[in-house]
């Protein structure tokens, strides 16, 4: 019934590249821009670029809508998480000098799963969203 | 040179505008809407904020261009004529732009190094964020370390907005009360449409010929 074959070789060769590119983004943030929330918008565009071409059905088999929300509440938990161990470890909430013997490495810890948190939520809210728009049924008029 | 770059820009963000708002097709205007986006972030790239352009042409040029096809998906292409008269809209809209161009007029120049907000903590983060943090991007030290908590609560604003997107877009599985001609009966469920569904048959995501469903 479908016969877009360039479009599904296209999008089958570019998605891999997207999806690396997300995962550079999100861990060069440190030397260059980018970061856990460009990232995760990358992460989740070439998810749905997934989505747009192989139909919302297979979309869902690949990554069922509970994973998603589940991943947009649990990015907010680590990150909130990072502050409570600081406080438990006896520093200041996301104050990350504590992380590790030196500062240095406890703040690029810190900064690491802070950031990791960020991609998570960032990824499964725009996937959500995705999904909530393109699950519902045309308006009857 | 930047002021040529700079003009060229500006003039294509309005000329993209303008045919925004005379567009009556709503799938090109959205097309060009992403055109404006990727236009912004251009503009931001040559203001040298590299990590907002970023953002931008992520978020503005690909997010909610899909989010708003699918937006169109559901509720069509054409946009009706307006019913009323454009004058008052505009004068609101001229009166508004007015205020804001003379609010800059107080504003310091843009770039100048005795800003006011390059004299509070921002010498301070240049200058000792690769001790402190010990990552050359001051950006991120600032974002993830510095501004810990202001990252923390726009991580849970993205978060707040999932939640209010599903709790009005998403269909509960569950049965559903609802109200009707004054009287509360249990709804189950509808089926979700088939067609959304998919009927794949060859198996797992990677198939090599999914036989897809349309989606559009």
């Amino acid at each position: 019934m479908d016969d877009r074959v360039i479009l599904r070789v296209g999008a089958k060769i570019l998605i891999p590249f997207i999806l690396l590119f997300a995962l550079y983004v999100q861990f060069h943030g440190d030397y260059g821009p980018g970061g856990g929330f460009q990232a995760g918008v990358i992460f989740a565009a070439g998810f749905i670029l997934y989505a747009l071409v192989y139909g919302l059905g297979t979309a869902k088999r690949a990554l069922p809508p509970q994973a998603v929300y589940v991943c947009a509440a649990l990015g907010v938990l680590i990150y909130a998480g990072v502050g409570f161990v600081t406080l438990g470890l006896g520093g200041e909430f996301l104050a990350y000098n504590v992380l590790a013997h030196d500062p240095e490495h406890g703040q690029e810890y810190g900064i690491l799963f802070v950031e990791l948190g960020v991609l998570i939520t960032v990824f499964g809210s725009m996937v959500a969203f995705f999904y909530a728009f393109a699950g519902r049924r045309k308006i009857q008029t | 040179m930047v002021e040529l770059v700079d003009v060229a820009v500006l003039l294509l963000l309005c000329v993209t505008a303008l045919a925004i708002i005379r567009q009556r097709n709503l799938f090109a205007a959205v097309m060009m809407a992403g055109i404006y986006s990727l236009l912004s972030a251009g503009l931001f790239v040559v203001m040298d904020a590299v990590d907002v352009a970023f953002t931008e042409a992520a978020v503005g040029a690909g997010i909610s261009t899909v989010l708003m096809l699918g937006t169109l998906a559901l509720v069509g292409h054409q946009e009706h004529k307006p019913k009323h008269r454009p004058i008052l809209p505009l004068l609101v809209v001229v009166l508004t732009g007015g205020v804001l161009v003379y609010g800059t007029l107080d504003m310091p120049p843009f770039g100048d190094p005795d800003n006011p907000i390059h004299h509070h903590v921002a010498p301070h983060y240049l200058e000792e964020s690769e001790h402190e943090i010990g990552i050359p991007n001051v950006v991120t030290s600032v974002l993830a370390s510095y501004r810990g908590y202001d990252t923390m609560g726009e991580t849970t604003v993205v978060f707040a907005a999932v939640v209010g997107v599903l709790l009005l877009l998403a269909r509960g599985p569950g049965p559903r009360r609802v109200r009707v001609n004054g009287l509360w009966t249990t709804v189950v469920r509808e089926e979700d449409p088939p067609e959304l569904e998919g009927d794949d048959e060859s198996g797992g995501a990677d198939a090599p010929e999914p036989r897809e469903s349309d989606d559009g």
